[in-house]
């Protein structure tokens, strides 16, 4: 084909507004033959792509079902509700071994989510700070921060996660010599042991009442400024508001009689036992993400900080405003709007990063299903699909946050 | 009258030039300043120094075992020893020319690509972009020419790296200029595949890709057609790549002023001619930093092929180091593979950053 | 152009429809000259690359014993390194002619995954390794303990049945390779290793100071570990049933690799039909009569594979014990070759 398509549609449209001239003058338009009619030549096109996808589509699935069916590969999602039978190293919800497969699932949707969301807020602290020492004015800062940069950015996350799991685990000393701070905090390989809080029955008063205090505040806060909007006057809305969510829920704590005990974690034979746990594992993925997305991240805040003209700054400082204000005021929502959509994508990244968990153990969502289950159960299809599912979502979910953010800090033309 | 003497200039006070002067405007211009400075110097004191000791200065160099290891410092000599492996995997020892051939060519390709006006340029980056994939892969591949065969399961280290990453992009490229132009079309079933296409692939971690091509891939073919190994991972990592490229191509396809589509049409070139001729050249030129950061991050994405058992580099040091032979040494791998890993991306992303700033003219409207 | 963004589909659709009939596996080893043998992807004493890049050990040695008896020369096979998720699927889509990689027979692998072990190459059990400064003396002290585990293995639920049978608690750190168990066990990552007892022995030779570590008494689990064919191929599956007897039986004979040549002329009735003077039992199962000659003089008989490999001499040091034959204490035993 030499020239389809579009190349024709392009011609066609030309044609229209000449035969509508033409038209319009009283000379007859000529119709082009149907084999060269733009329109008709696109929807052959486009029906030929669908049926082709359609067919690939079908002789996948056709292909794949016979496959199963020839190696005696069991299908469907009944496999969820199996005993799993094999335990987990980390479950954020009560788990064994016998619970059912499909519980394997939401443990390991469970620990990707939080070593997503910790790592998210980490490197984004992190790299913030690193991305403002870049430009600070004291020439060793700025070259350690490009130091920190070009190195972390520049190495395989893949290498710095095994290096760190290695890395955590030889420096950190056995159960019996534990880094320790009194009898409630324990460091060691095979983690970090804290107290657990075990939370009464009456502690749902304390809940309720922090609620009550957090929406009070709000109601609060809109108050004050509509106040100050009619009359000028100020109040303290950061005080009040910080006295109200944490003064109310204290107060009900301890009428309500305390009902929160801590439970210790205890050395027995081989290691700790109760008390809450952070694996090292996890330590160590959090930290590699961290390190390598905030080198990124970095960069991005850079660029977005220099974007901002310079005048902005000049401006603000000539109509009176402090540094600080300055700074919180004119030059940070400015630079917001180029530095989002690049964060958006390394928060994304990120989160698929944190699949490669299943390199040093940590039971996320790859390792655990899309590793043990798949093994123990052979149902390829359905666990990656789910797997593939949970991933797509967490993207749209994010992207879709993201975009809505993106559009409140969006520059507002009148 | 007095004489009127002339004496020498005298130079600026120290406060202004001068390392004091430097120093002083640049650590110690307040008090703020001053103490990042020092926290500073204590960053360099406890983490560079203790570095540069156990990497250097301690290190062993020269041996060909473990008992060269005095583990004072690092024990480069372990690297040394098993730098074969890292570099051609299980490639047999006597065919070890044919890689080194390459490698030497990739070299010779790159170099006038880097400098502004050697001669050849074009033809050269024709030749590293088809000429050179087909010579590499008979040579690599062998079977013909009197050449002894090598299966794909024999390559490893950074050889396998390196044959990942480019066919990775080389493959890539193509398929993205396709994808970015049909998810431009004008025709909405086109457009739609071309998208969802892309955002399925953008949406998933590479490691389940990988582990698709490599253990799904052969339920969705009939039964008996089946690729080795390596060439699942290849289709993986090639779909997973174009949809990124697709995105990069599709910016530059965006840059380009309305005025080039229409200046196109009005000249009477169709869809094809206009594209190949007057819009791509253009949209490629502006996008090649942006390839060029793709190949970076393909070129790291590379070690995950690990996860479905290719020995890629960091494969090759991971298996090298729980070598009973040798001492602790896991530390060594991993700083030279880090090392390897950190020049390669280093150098490119130097060489994408001045290409920016090359191509940094026109279109700006 | 449009359609031709959709080349890559086109192409997909292209390999989809393309059919390729399927020959049986014995014509395709020979069609190729080649042998293709799935292993682990580095396990001392049973598939492990040695320095010169060879693979060695107890189950790479059944498929060069294959390849000695299909194709008559023992090289003709190419290793493919498997990780223990990959290797079902690898054999299941033909990518390789026989799965040799410790693996255990079940009764689900064999009736529900398309599969036929041909064979016990090895009897196994699963064991635990742990460091000798714990001071632990059987598995029964261990409630508590950390277990450093290799992921996708029948070792995982064996260990969740065992200690919940004996009300015990642990930790299991799950990794995806050997490599990662050790070097996560050498940290101190976990208390103990559990795998099956050969693997560990295997292991424990990783260790930098392989004396730190002891193998516990306590068995828990049976594993008898076999080569896999697929299933539906009776004559290939035949083949590799007969070369491991064949193997077996050659022990029990006395043949060896050293006296294979001498035994050719030899007037035993037995040995005549094993090396093909009578009976023509190679043409039985559609290999050349010489097939059992090639196999021992090439790779040698069962008991030569196993010392030169896991036996006294190697740093694995594992005794015969179940594997022994049936007639010296164990209970390695083939059907009679006639």
């Amino acid at each position: 084909m030499s020239q389809p398509g579009v190349g024709i549609l392009i011609n066609f449209n030309l044609g229209i507004n000449l035969s509508e001239d033409f038209a319009s003058r009283g000379v007859p338009a000529s119709k082009p033959p149907p084999w060269n009619d733009p329109f008709i030549r696109s929807m052959f096109f486009q029906v030929i792509a669908v049926l082709l996808l359609g067919y690939c589509f079908y002789s996948i699935f056709d292909n794949t079902l016979t496959n199963m069916e020839k190696r005696g590969i069991t299908t469907g999602f009944s496999f969820l509700s199996e005993e799993a039978g094999f335990g987990i190293l980390m479950s954020l919800i009560e788990y064994d071994e016998t619970y059912s497969y499909g519980r394997t699932f939401f443990v390991g949707l469970l620990n990707t989510a939080v070593v997503a969301a910790c790592g998210i807020i980490l490197a984004t602290s992190i790299g913030f700070i690193i991305g403002i020492a870049r430009l600070s004015n004291n020439w060793l800062i700025a070259k350690l921060a490009t130091i920190y940069i070009e190195i972390f950015r520049n190495i395989p996350l893949l290498l710095q996660i095994i290096f760190w799991q290695i890395a955590v685990l030889q420096t950190l000393p056995g159960p019996r010599q534990s880094l320790r701070i009194g009898d409630a905090f324990f460091l060691n390989n095979r983690g970090v042991f804290l107290p657990d809080p075990k939370f009464g029955k009456e502690f749902i008063f304390v809940i309720s009442a922090f609620l009550i205090s957090l929406i009070s505040a709000y109601i609060f806060k809109i108050w004050a400024k509509r106040t100050q909007e009619k009359t000028g006057r100020q109040y303290p809305v950061v005080y009040v508001s910080l006295g109200l969510i944490i003064g109310l829920p204290t107060i009900i704590f301890f009428l309500v009689g305390m009902p929160l005990t801590w439970e210790y974690a205890k050395l027995e034979r081989f290691s700790f036992s109760g008390g809450a746990n952070i694996i090292p594992e996890f330590i160590s993925l959090l930290w590699a993400l961290t390190m390598y997305t905030a080198a990124f991240i970095a960069e991005i805040v850079r660029s977005g900080i220099l974007a901002v003209d310079h005048g902005q700054t000049e401006a603000a400082r000539s109509l009176g405003l402090r540094n600080s204000l300055t700074l919180r005021l004119v030059v940070i929502p400015q630079a917001l709007r180029v530095i989002i959509p690049p964060l958006t994508s390394q928060y994304l990244n990120l989160t698929k990063n944190s699949s490669l968990a299943t390199a040093i153990g940590y039971p996320d969502l790859v390792s655990v299903f899309m590793g043990t289950t798949l093994n123990q159960t052979g149902q390829a299809v359905e666990i990656v699909a789910m797997t593939m599912a949970v991933y797509l979502t967490f993207s749209l979910v994010i992207s879709m946050f993201m975009n809505w953010y993106n559009k409140r800090v969006s520059l507002v033309e009148r | 009258m007095a004489d009127i003497k002339n004496s020498a200039d005298l130079s600026p006070p120290s406060e202004i030039i001068g390392p004091l002067a430097w120093l002083r405007s640049n650590l110690f211009s307040s008090p703020l300043n001053s103490i990042s400075t020092l926290i500073g110097l204590y960053i360099v004191y406890a983490l560079f120094i203790p570095v540069i000791d156990w990497a250097f200065v301690s290190a062993d160099w020269l041996g060909n075992n473990k008992d060269a290891c005095s583990l004072k410092g690092a024990c480069w000599v372990f690297v040394i020893q098993r730098l074969d492996f890292f570099i051609y995997g299980f490639y047999p020892d006597a065919e070890y020319w044919r890689v080194n051939i390459i490698f030497v060519l990739l070299a010779l390709l790159i170099m006038p690509q880097m400098v502004e006006k050697a001669p050849y340029k074009r033809f050269s980056g024709w030749f590293f972009l088809t000429g050179f994939p087909i010579i590499a892969g008979v040579l690599l591949l062998g079977g013909i020419l009197g050449l002894e065969p090598v299966s794909t399961d024999k390559w490893g280290g950074l050889l396998l790296t390196l044959v990942i990453s480019f066919v990775g992009i080389i493959a890539a490229l193509p398929l993205g200029v396709l994808l970015a132009l049909g998810r431009r079309s004008k025709m909405p079933a086109i457009r739609i595949i071309c998208t969802a296409f892309i955002e399925l692939w953008r949406g998933v971690p590479l490691i389940s890709v990988l582990f698709m091509a490599s253990v799904m891939l052969p339920l969705f073919l009939p039964d008996g057609a089946n690729f080795n190994k390596l060439l699942r991972a290849l289709i993986g990592i090639v779909m997973f790549q174009s949809a990124y490229m697709a995105e990069v191509i599709r910016g530059g396809l965006q840059a380009i002023p309305k005025g080039q589509y229409e200046a196109a049409a009005s000249l009477g070139l169709g869809y094809w001619k206009s594209m190949s001729l007057i819009i791509l050249p253009q949209a490629l030129k502006l996008v090649i930093p942006g390839i060029v950061n793709t190949f970076i991050a393909l070129f790291k994405d590379t070690t995950l092929v690990l996860i479905i058992g290719l020995f890629d580099l960091l494969q090759t040091v991971n298996s090298a180091i729980v070598d009973p032979n040798w001492p602790q040494v896991s530390t060594e791998g991993f700083v030279f593979a880090g090392f390897v890993f950190w020049i390669f991306c280093f150098s490119m992303s130097r060489y994408s950053i001045a290409l920016e700033r090359k191509l940094d003219t026109g279109h700006k409207r | 152009m449009k359609y031709k963004s959709l080349g890559i589909l086109t192409a997909i659709a292209a390999v989809a429809t393309f059919s390729v009939a399927s020959a049986g596996t014995l014509e395709n080893v020979k069609k190729k000259d080649l042998l293709t043998c799935g292993v682990s992807t580095g396990l001392p004493g049973f598939s492990d690359p040695d320095k010169n890049k060879k693979w060695t050990g107890l189950d790479a040695d059944y498929c060069k014993a294959v390849a000695a008896a299909v194709l008559g020369d023992a090289n003709k096979v190419k290793f493919v390194p498997l990780t223990a998720k990959e290797r079902f699927t690898a054999l299941q889509s033909g990518e390789i002619d026989i799965l040799s990689r410790n693996t255990t027979w079940t009764q689900t692998r064999d009736t529900s995954l398309g599969l036929n072990f041909a064979g016990v190459t090895y009897y196994d059990g699963q064991g635990f390794m742990v460091s000798k400064k714990l001071g632990v003396k059987s598995a029964k002290e261990l409630s508590g303990a950390a277990v450093c585990i290799q992921a996708g293995t029948t070792t995982e639920l064996n260990l969740a049945d065992y200690f919940r049978f004996n009300n015990m608690k642990y930790k299991s750190v799950v990794y995806d390779t050997s490599d990662q168990t050790i070097k996560g066990f050498e940290a101190g990552r976990c208390d103990m290793l559990t795998s099956d007892q050969s693997q560990l022995y295997a292991l424990m030779t990783k260790l930098k100071d392989p004396a730190s570590a002891m193998v516990l008494p306590e068995i828990i689990s049976k594993e008898p570990l076999g080569p896999v064919v697929r299933q539906g191929d009776d004559v290939w599956f035949n083949i590799n049933k007969w070369t491991l007897n064949a193997l077996i039986n050659a022990e029990e004979m006395g043949i060896t690799s050293q006296n294979i040549n001498e035994k050719k002329s030899s007037k035993d009735p037995s040995v005549m039909r094993f090396v093909g003077k009578s009976k023509n039992l190679g043409k039985k199962i559609s290999l050349d009569n010489s097939w059992a000659v090639n196999i021992i003089a090439q790779v040698g008989n069962y008991g030569e594979i196993f010392e030169r490999n896991v036996g006294k001499n190697t740093p694995l040091k594992i005794a015969r014990g179940l594997n022994a034959l049936w007639n010296k204490g164990g209970i390695m035993y083939a059907p009679p070759m006639r």
